[in-house]
């Protein structure tokens, strides 16, 4: 989650922010999110290599916030998910353009660029993904 | 030769009803929407503007272009609703796009034709060999007073070009026509446009329009009834009609690109989201003029041909058509009022 904080702290985590990226290790073939110094299962045998997922996945598991903090209430009720990317890895993320009725353990969602975050009227706007739901065939849905 | 190697569009999915709009001001909705030929548009969500419009936009153009963003020299943003004043949006779109560092970046204002606009330069660039590729990027989430005429029509919506060698889509030749006429501005720090009524139609619309085809087809040298599309700006759908009638171009060549009727005037997207829904479609061989407007007032007319590799494209990222058809989702005023942050609390 996004706090009003240092305009430098904001900006070293564009990368991580703006796209999915994480690393697959050449080795054994997993993929991590966020990216791995060392991968866990061959130690230093491993060989790790940045990627960029898809952005396609599955709810895995989600919250309706109802009451929301300072700064977010404008957004309630919205829905904040842990979506399983189809290389593997989780990621938490909210569920926009979406009604809640629509929201299911098993759904299919692929990544949507919004904003994150305003610091009020005069500061930075912050960007990054989230995640809206899409039909069984990855196409937009009805 | 260049041209178009890549394009996307963006819609928002949330939809206001022009009854709806009617229904509040107690506006007569049938006469209303007849006479601006809008039925509904789109609105963006909260968390959506210019920035992230074009992101989305221009992630579809990259899918269908299949190029190293890396390549991308130049980004070029036209929109008349930049998020900030000072700092252009271009920097958010390339880092995200992932063709930072090494490129050119500028926000570029026109009112409803600054994405045209960014499509000239682009080619220029390109054509001239200072870039491999460049984007060029017509986004808006225009506002209209509430009230006023203009709330029935200002839209959120956007579309993206990826312009270099090897095109599906051959840019054959542009036009400009731009003149000093006070039809619509907005100054500094205002949050809505105003428009100087009797100068919207004949001097500003269709004296550019139109001065900006005749120019564009001199040049070329073809008669308009040789394109199989045509897509002018569309404010909303009564002005573009009746310029289609004075060029006597037939319906069919321009309902495909008439999409304002379902999502209402996305300014610097207006006319790009109608050449994103004719490039959805198109077939080889066949030839497509666009002709933008922006207030102020000025025109670019383009000349395209489209070619054989345009059906390899055109399947890679959703289709315009599936974001004004499927996507959506209707709200009431009262949402419309907190979504478009109308309400100064
Ligand atoms: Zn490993």
């Amino acid at each position: 989650m996004v706090h009003r904080s240092s305009v430098p702290m904001h900006w070293r985590l564009y990368e991580s922010r703006y796209n999915l990226v994480g690393n697959k290790c050449l080795v054994c073939g997993e993929f991590f999110y966020p990216s791995k110094i060392v991968c866990p299962n061959c130690r230093r045998r491993g060989i790790l290599k940045r990627v960029v997922f898809s952005g396609k996945g599955k709810i895995y598991s989600y919250t309706i916030i109802r009451n929301a903090p300072r700064g977010f209430e404008k957004y309630a009720p919205y829905v904040v998910a842990i979506i399983e990317l189809d290389e593997g890895p989780r990621v938490m993320g909210w569920i926009v353009d979406s009604k809640i009725s629509d929201i299911k353990i098993g759904q299919r969602v692929s990544v949507v660029f919004r904003k994150i975050y305003e610091d009020g009227k005069e500061g930075l706007i912050h960007y990054g993904f989230k995640f809206r739901v899409i039909d069984e065939n990855n196409q937009l849905r009805d | 030769m260049f041209g178009i190697v890549g394009w996307g569009a963006y819609v928002p999915r949330y939809r206001i009803k022009t009854e709806e709009i009617a229904r509040v001001w107690g506006k007569d909705p049938k006469t209303i929407s007849k006479g601006l030929g809008i039925v509904e548009k789109s609105v963006p969500d909260l968390d959506e503007d210019t920035i992230t419009i074009s992101v989305e936009a221009a992630r579809n153009a990259l899918a269908r272009a299949g190029i190293d963003p890396k390549d991308i020299g130049s980004v070029y943003i036209g929109s008349e609703s930049h998020p900030y004043v000072v700092k252009p949006s271009g920097t958010v779109v390339a880092q995200a796009l992932g063709c930072a560092p090494e490129l050119m970046v500028a926000d570029l204002e026109f009112a409803c034709k600054a994405g045209t606009a960014g499509m000239q330069i682009v080619l220029a660039q390109v054509t001239a060999g200072m870039v491999k590729y460049g984007l060029a990027i017509g986004a808006d989430t225009s506002q209209g007073r509430p009230g006023d005429a203009l709330e029935y029509s200002a839209a959120a919506g956007g579309a993206a070009f990826i312009i270099g060698p090897k095109p599906a889509v051959v840019i054959e030749d542009t036009y400009s026509y731009t003149t000093d006429t006070p039809d619509f501005w907005r100054r500094e720090g205002q949050d809505y446009p105003k428009h100087g009524a009797r100068f919207t139609g004949k001097p500003a619309y269709f004296k550019h329009v139109i001065n900006a085809t005749y120019g564009l087809l001199e040049k070329v040298g073809r008669d308009v009834s040789e394109y199989d599309y045509v897509v002018f700006h569309m404010p909303n759908a009564k002005f573009p009609i009746k310029a289609m009638k004075h060029f006597k171009i037939p319906k069919e060549k321009y309902l495909p690109g008439l999409v304002v009727t379902k999502i209402g005037n996305c300014y610097s997207g207006s006319s790009l989201l109608g050449l994103s829904a004719v490039l959805d479609i198109a077939e080889p061989g066949q030839k497509i003029l666009l002709t933008s407007f922006g207030s102020g007032a000025g025109s670019d007319s383009f000349s395209l041909l489209v070619k054989d590799k345009i059906l390899d494209v055109q399947n890679k990222a959703p289709k315009t058509r599936d974001y004004i058809e499927k996507n959506k989702e209707y709200i009431d005023y009262g949402m419309y009022v907190k979504l478009r942050k109308k309400l100064k609390i």
